[in-house]
């Protein structure tokens, strides 16, 4: 048991560290460190344009998408080497989390459903940021049931007519193409009617609506489709075979290994250890060291988790399935996490904004937090995803699973 | 890296399940829980003859010089056995305090006996309510003899010598404390065993009377030993836990599926099925702090006493947390005497308590983290 390199990976990882130490935009390093859920913003700069820029030097020198085949725009390093790649990124990698949809999840779908000619033409921009790719999966009828999802995709001569609404589309109103899980067969049990495509974001007909989130902010969008046209060269997978190529995008989307996720854990244990509360410093405080222990052990236990893991892809073996409680675990306690700072401020945790302690570090987090528990997998379906494929528990009764679509109550929506 | 047990090391755990799965069932455990024998004896001789006790006591004291990472696997599967001998007190507790400070002569009087199962030890440091403390400690140590009462003594009804922490000085520093070892057999020792959550281990009142005692370790270094026994049993009994959790999780799952109401399984229910899930997070975090704690533990890392602090917490809650729903899903059969549900959340809740309670390892882990951050 040890936390040594293998003299391979030392090798590549003093020669990531020497690239990024001679290439990342540094002046923004600090601000990058400090940022956390909810606030991740640049003063002086677009973060947008900020990241794109690391994005396309990374690419030309041969540092994206690192697991992706050279001939696609990637690296083909192996999984151990993406996860030290990410480990020396640090605070860099907060500018990745634009293209974490694109090429975590519309990457591999293409990669494993797409021709190759369009393989070739459009991984290679989305793996250098040059194009920045959408998932329009989730839909008003349809988030944690996906396949109850209604945009409708009809032929018509060699291409396909689509209309509908997406809703909780990451990224959408800064992406130029995106992939697409419409219904071509309303007359058929839900999954077995409904076909994958990618378009052109600029296609006429594709409306992008920012949301207004819950926390002020708009990460995400309502994207709406009126006669939108798609080439049926453009369709991944078979007609009626949607479902199974969701799965693989979906797959992609769990399986991430070594992306840090946040707990707010470091953050408070900072503060605590600073904060100064009318009885005296917060970290000598019986109660506050109890909540601490309990917070570090489970941020402990997520981070050695992930060691496991990396073990496993060190050793070339598929990591086993502890991985999949980080969301579960990280995406409550920092809702929580962020509750209890704002306790330890008494009244005055009730400000927010810029001029509030720590420039309302944690109550932006806090006001993000809710939505951490519901984006890529609700806490409940998360639950079921570990009762059902770790511990092996039966699946949900689906009542509507052998219903054609059209037949399915909805209670007069639709 | 390499965060992750050796093949050796995971062959000996699955010799150690193999092993105990035979030799330690349900009826067995079942015998010392109803107070039929204070300890599994039988167990007891084939744990020393598979070298299990002495697995990390040097070959020059009989042991097989195996180490702590081999220790660690097989507590897992005491734990997962909810084996009834006095593992944990001879091997974590006695064992360790003589490899940290005893003499020559003590290793090589005690250690070969504990590799071969012969004697049995503990360490004597409670004194009724309230946690690891210097100050806790009154019992007194003078002119080489002890006078005062221990409890609860894990195992301490049928051990044959005990570490016993000692007050040999009143200046209100640590540097108070000395460690004596005493054989249980001599004079001046009255020994009461104690009705306990967990009878499948023992627990006994020691009280010492004018009890000769020679001195473990070095006078006033007494606190800084313990302090160092209590951080390696820290991480071995939370392997022991881990091993009790995933078994109280396991009979759980299995319940879940095996068990029909309303016309299905009850772990097609989301309440169910959510609860089982919750059982497996906890598990799974105090595993992997506890991997963290035996890395710091066989390479005696400067990182071992925040190491063993997190396992201790996590694997406590763990163990806890699994033990209890364990029984919730079992409904009204999870309450009987007949299930083994109970085993395992007497265990459980016993274990909690060992080492010093939840609330005292929460503190230690702040005091230890801040310690690592002023560094």
């Amino acid at each position: 048991m040890n936390f040594d390199d293998t003299p391979q990976e030392a090798e590549f990882r003093a020669t990531a560290r020497a690239w990024i130490s001679a290439n990342a935009p540094k002046q923004y390093e600090e601000e990058l460190r400090k940022s956390s859920l909810g606030r991740t913003v640049l003063k002086n700069a677009d973060i947008l344009q900020v990241a794109k820029a690391w994005q396309k030097k990374k690419a030309d020198a041969g540092w994206a998408c690192l697991h992706w085949p050279k001939e696609y725009g990637g690296r083909g390093a192996s999984p151990i080497e993406r996860v030290i790649w990410q480990q020396e990124e640090g605070p860099y990698g907060q500018l990745s989390r634009m293209f974490i949809i694109g090429h975590g999840m519309c990457g591999p779908t293409m990669m494993a459903f797409a021709r190759e000619e369009h393989k070739r033409r459009y991984l290679p921009p989305l793996a250098s940021g040059e194009n920045v790719w959408c998932q329009l999966f989730s839909e008003p009828a349809g988030g944690s049931d996906v396949a109850g999802l209604r945009t409708r995709a009809e032929k018509d001569g060699d291409d396909w007519v689509i209309n509908g609404q997406k809703i909780w589309t990451s990224g959408a109103h800064y992406s130029d193409y995106g992939i697409l899980l419409t219904r071509t067969d309303p007359t058929v049990p839900k999954h077995k009617g409904l076909t994958m495509f990618f378009l052109d974001m600029k296609s006429p007909g594709v409306e992008v609506r920012p949301i207004k989130q819950a926390s002020g902010a708009s990460d995400f969008n309502e994207v709406y489709f009126t006669n939108v046209r798609i080439p049926d060269h453009q369709r991944l997978g078979e007609v009626g075979d949607g479902w199974n190529v969701s799965l693989t995008t979906l797959m992609n989307e769990r399986s991430a290994i070594g992306a840090a996720v946040s707990t707010g854990f470091p953050e408070l244990f900072e503060y605590c250890s600073s904060l100064i509360l009318d009885d005296g410093p917060a970290i000598e405080d019986r109660a506050v060291r109890s909540k601490l222990a309990n917070w570090a052990v489970k941020a402990s236990g997520l981070k050695y988790t992930s060691m496991r893991a990396i073990s496993a892809l060190s050793k070339g073996e598929r990591p086993g399935p502890e991985n999949s409680i980080g969301k579960l675990v990280a995406g409550s306690m920092i809702q929580d996490v962020a509750t209890y700072a704002l306790d330890l401020q008494g009244a005055a945790g009730v400000v927010s904004g810029e001029n509030a302690e720590l420039a309302g570090r944690f109550q932006a987090m806090l006001l993000r937090a809710p939505g951490t528990r519901v984006e890529g997998g609700t806490d409940e379906i998360m639950r079921n995803i570990i009762a059902e494929r770790v511990l092996g528990l039966p699946g949900d009764i689906r009542v509507d699973k052998d219903v054609p679509f059209n037949k399915i109550p909805t209670k007069g929506r639709n | 890296m390499n965060f992750d047990f050796s093949d050796d090391q995971k062959q000996l755990r699955d010799q150690a399940r193999k092993f105990l799965a035979e030799k330690c069932p349900p009826k067995a455990v079942r015998v010392v829980l109803d107070g039929k024998t204070p300890y599994d004896k039988e167990l007891w001789k084939g744990l020393a003859e598979m070298g299990f006790l002495g697995v990390a006591i040097p070959e020059e004291f009989g042991g097989a010089g195996a180490g702590h990472l081999e220790l660690c696997v097989i507590a897992e599967e005491m734990g997962r056995a909810n084996a009834p001998v006095p593992f944990s007190s001879t091997v974590y507790l006695a064992a360790e305090a003589l490899l940290i400070a005893g003499s020559d002569a003590q290793k090589k009087k005690w250690l070969p006996a504990i590799a071969s199962g012969e004697a049995i030890g503990t360490l004597a440091l409670f004194e009724g309510k309230g946690n690891p403390s210097p100050k806790n400690v009154k019992l007194t140590a003078a002119n080489g003899v002890l006078n005062g009462v221990k409890k609860p003594v894990a195992d301490g009804a049928i051990a044959d010598f005990a570490v016993v922490a000692a007050r040999t000085g009143s200046s209100g520093r640590d540097s108070d404390i000395s460690l004596f070892l005493v054989e249980l057999r001599a004079g001046g020792v009255e020994v009461k065993s104690l009705t306990n959550l967990d009878p499948t281990r023992g627990q006994a009142e020691i009280a010492f009377k004018d009890c000769k005692a020679e001195p473990l370790g070095a006078a006033g270094e007494g606190w800084s030993i313990l302090t160092q026994v209590l951080d390696r049993a820290a991480v071995l009994c939370a392997f022991e836990q881990v091993g009790g959790a995933d078994r109280a999780l396991e009979m759980g799952r299995d319940y879940a599926l095996d068990r029909i109401a309303f016309g299905r399984p009850i772990g097609s229910f989301q309440a169910v099925k959510h609860m089982l899930a919750d059982m497996y997070v906890s598990a799974t975090l105090a595993r992997s702090n506890s991997y963290y704690g035996a890395w710091a533990l066989s390479t005696n890392a400067a990182e071992l006493p925040e190491a063993a602090a997190a396992a201790r917490i996590s694997a406590t809650q763990a163990f806890q947390h699994c033990a209890k729903n364990n029984i919730q899903v079992h409904g009204g059969m999870g309450f009987t005497w007949e299930f083994d549900c109970h085993i395992y959340y007497r265990r459980a809740n016993a274990m909690a308590l060992g080492l010093g309670s939840l609330s005292y390892w929460e503190d230690q882990l702040i005091d230890r983290m801040r310690k690592k951050n002023a560094a």
